[in-house]
């Protein structure tokens, strides 16, 4: 494909989704009305965010795979002159595989919507929903796409509202707190990235992405480097999410809605990990090499943190297991919900990303990238899952769900069990799946990491984070015990014993949703040189200076 | 014109640059048109009025045009060596008079229906909001301290009363009269310190109070500086800055919306017009004193005013126009941050780059506060009351109307898809870690997302799902159908900020060209 046919194949990826936006609010035209203005304006989503996944697979076809660390499919136009501010558009190996992501789980999102309209709110109208995804979409496709610091902000910030009207309004309960507190952590952490992002623009003399990162910040002082180093990463990691900064986590995840929970975990938490990658480690390498250490620590806490966390939602709670079944429902809150487990299990997750990236290496880095894509595979799916369940029980409690002997899903809903069994062991890192080959990546990154860190904190790192996976396996499996198996025919603690509510099991729609995300996560895993063969020379290229 | 006696003596007769000066001529001579013309039309033809001082106002911004060739001066000094001029029409000038110019057209606009709906004498009010705006566009284009004052005193008087026209209105007469004594004491305190730097230098003109402050006899060196400091005064005041920051919620309160809108917007412009006159032409050898000064005062203005609009209930009567008031006051704290910078530039031109953001900042402002003030107006005339609350389910209600409020806010705040006002802030970030104030730049960060808060608030109170009819027995109140001028309003403003957001330059080349 030559390159024209490539710019606007990327030009379209990033304005397909904001023009589909803005012509979700007015009504349909005569021809495309469908039943009612209701299914009309979902099929409209469809719609679009299949022809932006249409596009960016041709895009992933047409790129050229010999030399992933070029720049392809560049667009550069200059917009704000009196900033510098240029419309730079590409796509290289690191963002590819992240571009594809976003808009196949949009895509699944939408038509997983298509069928199951997320309830909640007040007057949830269809029109806003579809409208916010796919504004959401678009931010997120930019943020990737764009090569120009303000760009990348502007498109950082343009996902803030749908998601935070996401929440808002097709959430569960305590929405509201939750969507606040998403909006206002984020907020601020890329109020403090703007200012980093201001530094090294106005410092390094142009706000292009591609020429700060081949100048490796040698038109930086070594202070201006390590302030605006300090302000990147901790407005990234707010994003990312990394502890301590991660507290938004696990009541946004809670509170949205499913669709909301899977672009979340899926592709928006990837945007800080991205911008480390793409930003920090290319312009303000000194700065990058000195908190380094710092940034590894904080990210094995979360690994081990986020596990702990994870444990503590997943077993019983003590009230069930000693007063029996006449406790199982006193419990409120948000106990040992499995959404906020997930959330949970999602900053360990990032906590091996972040640990990829501290390493400094090409192995290390490359790692991140991978572990990325296959959280945002896994976590969707299992995300899907959970909100699946939810739709079928009534609760993501797991203490209600399992009661004393487990939910038995195997029993009630076989396929929906297997999904499920299948989501928990690919997240914790079982081989020939997509999740093993970041995490063993980036601890075998923290195993030698660059020159100048120090190896035995590293080797340290590496061991807490070794730990970290086996605390992993065993929560991942206490959650399938308790909701895949359990005794299948008679209701825990009823002296009758009748019959437990049968489940509807995966419908049509959920495995067209859902086997995408299998497919790949197993692909993922038993052949991830396609993955690491598009990352690696750009990768060595963003550690090396661009050059 | 020029008030130094020995300088009329040299040349008595001038040739006055007719054109240069036209547009605050215009602007006033259709306000005494205005007045002559109410004596003469009968009770029923008076919205004639409004029209009329509309299409002065419009005259007025298009006299703009054949000023875009170049800078021109007039009421020069012929004696003493050196160019001295009262009267600058440069690129700042017209930017400015544009802004000024465009803010009283849309308030023309917004008023029109509120004169209908609040009986206020129309005459009277035409004249004054024009003699005002004639005032405010005078402004900009002084060059000497005692133009300067004049025209903020022209500004100012017609707006006391225009705060103060609402008859029978106990809140519209306090509003005044503490507008009034305010901003008296302020003037009164700006003179003196005019008086100290003419005292100091011997000059009136800004530029050569410039060169008389670069050497300056050391024995009234103290005298210079005091003067400096008590001119600065007048213009914060003017600016709302703190700590001349209390009468805004209760004038903007007390005054007819439209009014309300055009303190925030023109009366504004008019103080940071002056305050950037007054720093970057007249006074630029003592940056080092007012430099650190309007960095402070940019720091506590705009965290007293976004810490106190945080706090207005939404419930309370006239909530939506004081969280505007007090929010003004916060951008009013960002308005300033480039000054500040301005203050830390070297002498190779960057001080004229820095207030280049204001002015675009300005720009975007205008905009989108006059927008939001015109929605305001038009809820007005549904929910008299004025609070957040009756918001609630206005997209329901009016959609469009609901749309553009939402982008107005979002601008404000500076979120996509505002993305003018993102820009907008981004430019006076730029200045400010540009010159080296990273503390004011953290402050200002901080304050941002205090404002995103309410602004988003606010936001999201518009998509909410209308109350349910209360069991009170009220009957939901149908909505009052906006007028055209109110929809032009409306539309005009909506219109700028979507066409800035789509091409930012328009506004944001202010911010990288030298303006004086």
């Amino acid at each position: 494909m030559n390159h024209t046919v490539l710019q606007y194949l990327l030009a379209a990826v990033v304005v397909l989704p904001l023009l589909g936006s803005v012509a979700a609010l007015f009504p349909a035209p005569p021809g495309l009305r469908g039943r009612d203005p209701e299914q009309a304006v979902l099929r409209h989503g469809v719609t679009v965010t299949g022809a932006v996944l249409a596009a960016a697979i041709a895009l992933a076809a047409g790129f050229d795979h010999g030399r992933p660390g070029v720049m392809q499919a560049q667009t550069d136009i200059s917009w704000i002159p009196a900033l510098d501010i240029r419309i730079h558009l590409g796509v290289d190996g690191v963002s590819l595989p992240l571009l594809v992501l976003t808009a196949l789980l949009t895509f699944l999102c939408a038509l997983y919507s298509y069928y199951k309209m997320p309830a909640g709110g007040s007057t949830p109208s269809p029109k806003g929903f579809v409208s916010l995804l796919l504004l959401l979409e678009g931010g997120t496709l930019a943020s990737f796409a764009v090569l120009d610091l303000m760009l990348f902000f502007l498109a950082f910030e343009m996902t803030l509202i749908p998601m935070y009207f996401l929440i808002n309004r097709w959430g569960g309960a305590e929405r509201e707190r939750a969507a606040w507190r998403f909006i206002l952590y984020t907020l601020l952490g890329s109020v403090v990235m703007l200012l980093g992002l201001l530094l090294v623009g106005v410092k390094g003399g142009t706000f292009d992405m591609v020429a700060l990162a081949s100048d490796n910040g040698a038109k930086l002082t070594h202070t201006t480097q390590l302030i605006a180093a300090l302000a990147l990463i901790v407005g990234l990691a707010v994003k990312a999410p990394m502890w301590p900064l991660h507290s938004w986590l696990p009541d946004a995840h809670t509170a949205a809605p499913t669709v909301g929970s899977v672009l979340l975990a899926g592709v928006l938490l990837k945007m800080g990990t991205y911008g480390l990658v793409r930003i920090v480690l290319p312009m303000v390498p000194e700065g990058a090499h000195t908190y380094a250490p710092y940034l590894a620590a904080f990210a094995v806490v979360g690994i081990i943190y986020g596990s702990f966390a994870c444990l503590a939602l997943a077993l019983p709670s003590p009230t069930t297991t000693l007063n029996g079944g006449s406790a199982l429902f006193n419990r409120s809150g948000a106990g040992g919900d499995l959404k906020r487990l997930i959330a949970y299990s999602s900053v360990g997750h990032m906590g091996f990303v972040l640990l990829g990236i501290a390493t400094l290496t090409p192995t290390g880095v490359n790692g991140a990238l991978f572990a990325n894509i296959a959280h945002g595979l896994i976590t969707g799916l299992l995300f899907f899952l959970v909100g699946a369940l939810k739709d079928r029980s009534g609760t993501t409690d797991l203490d209600q769900l399992s009661g004393i002997s487990g939910a038995a899903l195997y029993g009630r809903a076989p396929r929906l069990g297997g999904l499920l069994a299948f989501g928990a062991v690919a997240s914790l890192g079982l081989p020939g799946l997509a999740g093993f080959w970041g995490e063993m990546l980036a601890m075998f990154g923290a195993f030698e990491p660059a020159d100048g860190l120090s190896r035995p904190a590293y080797l340290t790192y590496m061991a807490l984070a070794g730990f970290g996976t086996l605390l992993t396996a065993a929560y991942m499996l206490i959650v399938v015990r308790r909701v895949c198996m359990g005794d299948h025919p008679v209701e825990p603690g009823a002296e009758h014993g009748a019959p437990r509510p049968a489940l509807a099991d995966v419908h049509g729609y959920e495995f067209a949703a859902w086997s995408p995300l299998v497919a790949l996560t197993v692909l993922a895993g038993l052949w991830p040189a396609a993955l690491l063969g598009l990352t690696d020379p750009a990768v060595q290229q963003l550690l090396a200076g661009g050059n | 014109m020029t008030p130094i006696a020995s300088d009329l003596a040299a040349g008595l007769v001038q040739s006055v640059d007719w054109l240069a000066v036209a547009p605050p001529t215009i602007a006033a001579v259709a306000g005494l048109a205005v007045l002559v013309a109410d004596l003469f039309l009968p009770e029923h033809r008076k919205p004639l009025l409004g029209w009329l001082a509309i299409a002065g106002l419009a005259l007025a911004g298009l006299s703009l045009l054949p000023l875009l060739d170049g800078d021109r001066s007039t009421f020069c000094l012929t004696s003493g060596g050196g160019a001295a001029c009262s009267y600058t029409a440069d690129t700042f000038t017209l930017v400015i008079q544009l802004l000024v110019l465009g803010g009283a057209l849309l308030t023309a606009l917004l008023s029109i229906s509120g004169i209908q709906d609040l009986r206020l004498p129309a005459g009277e009010f035409w004249f004054l909001l024009l003699s005002s705006a004639a005032g405010a566009a005078l402004l900009p284009a002084s060059r000497d301290l005692a133009t300067l004052v004049v025209a903020l005193e022209v500004a100012s008087l017609p707006a006391f009363a225009l705060v103060g026209l609402r008859r029978e209105s106990r809140l519209s007469s306090e509003a005044a009269l503490k507008f009034f004594l305010s901003s008296v004491t302020a003037t009164a305190v700006m003179l003196l310190g005019v008086s100290f730097v003419y005292a100091a230098t011997g000059s009136l003109h800004l530029s050569r109070i410039a060169d008389g402050l670069a050497h300056v006899d050391p024995r009234l060196d103290t005298l210079a500086q005091a003067g400096v400091v008590l001119t600065l005064v007048g213009f914060a005041f003017k600016t709302a800055a703190v700590p001349f920051h209390f009468w805004v919620p209760d004038t903007y309160v007390g005054a007819p919306i439209p009014v309300a809108a055009y303190l925030s917007v023109v009366g504004k412009a008019v103080g940071f017009s002056g305050l950037i006159l007054v720093t970057v032409v007249a006074f630029p050898s003592y940056d080092d004193v007012w430099g650190p000064a309007v960095a402070v005062l940019a720091a506590l203005t705009m965290t007293a005013g976004n810490v106190a609009a945080l706090r207005q209930r939404p419930e309370r009567a006239h909530s939506a126009v004081r969280l505007l008031a007090w929010s003004s006051v916060g951008q009013a704290g960002y308005l300033l941050v480039p000054i500040a910078a301005a203050g830390y530039a070297g002498p190779d031109g960057d001080a004229a780059h820095a207030i280049g953001s204001t002015v675009a900042y300005a720009l975007m402002y205008a905009a989108v506060n006059l927008g939001a003030f015109a929605v305001v107006a038009l809820v007005a005339r549904t929910n008299p009351t004025g609070r957040i609350t009756d918001y609630r389910g206005l997209y329901a209600a009016r959609p469009a109307a609901a749309l553009a409020l939402g982008f107005f806010l979002l601008c404000l705040a500076g979120l996509p898809p505002g993305i003018i006002g993102l820009f907008a802030k981004v430019t006076v970030f730029q200045t400010a870690v540009d010159a080296g104030l990273g503390w004011l730049a953290v402050v200002m960060a901080l304050n941002v997302v205090i404002a995103l808060y309410y602004y988003l608030q606010w936001t999201a109170v518009l998509f909410r799902a209308p109350e349910a009819p209360s069991d009170e027995g009220v009957a939901s109140v149908t909505p009052v159908a906006a007028t055209a001028p109110l929809t032009a309003a409306i539309g005009l403003a909506a219109v700028l900020g979507i066409a800035l957001s789509g091409a930012p330059q328009l506004v944001l080349r202010f911010a990288s060209g030298a303006l004086l």
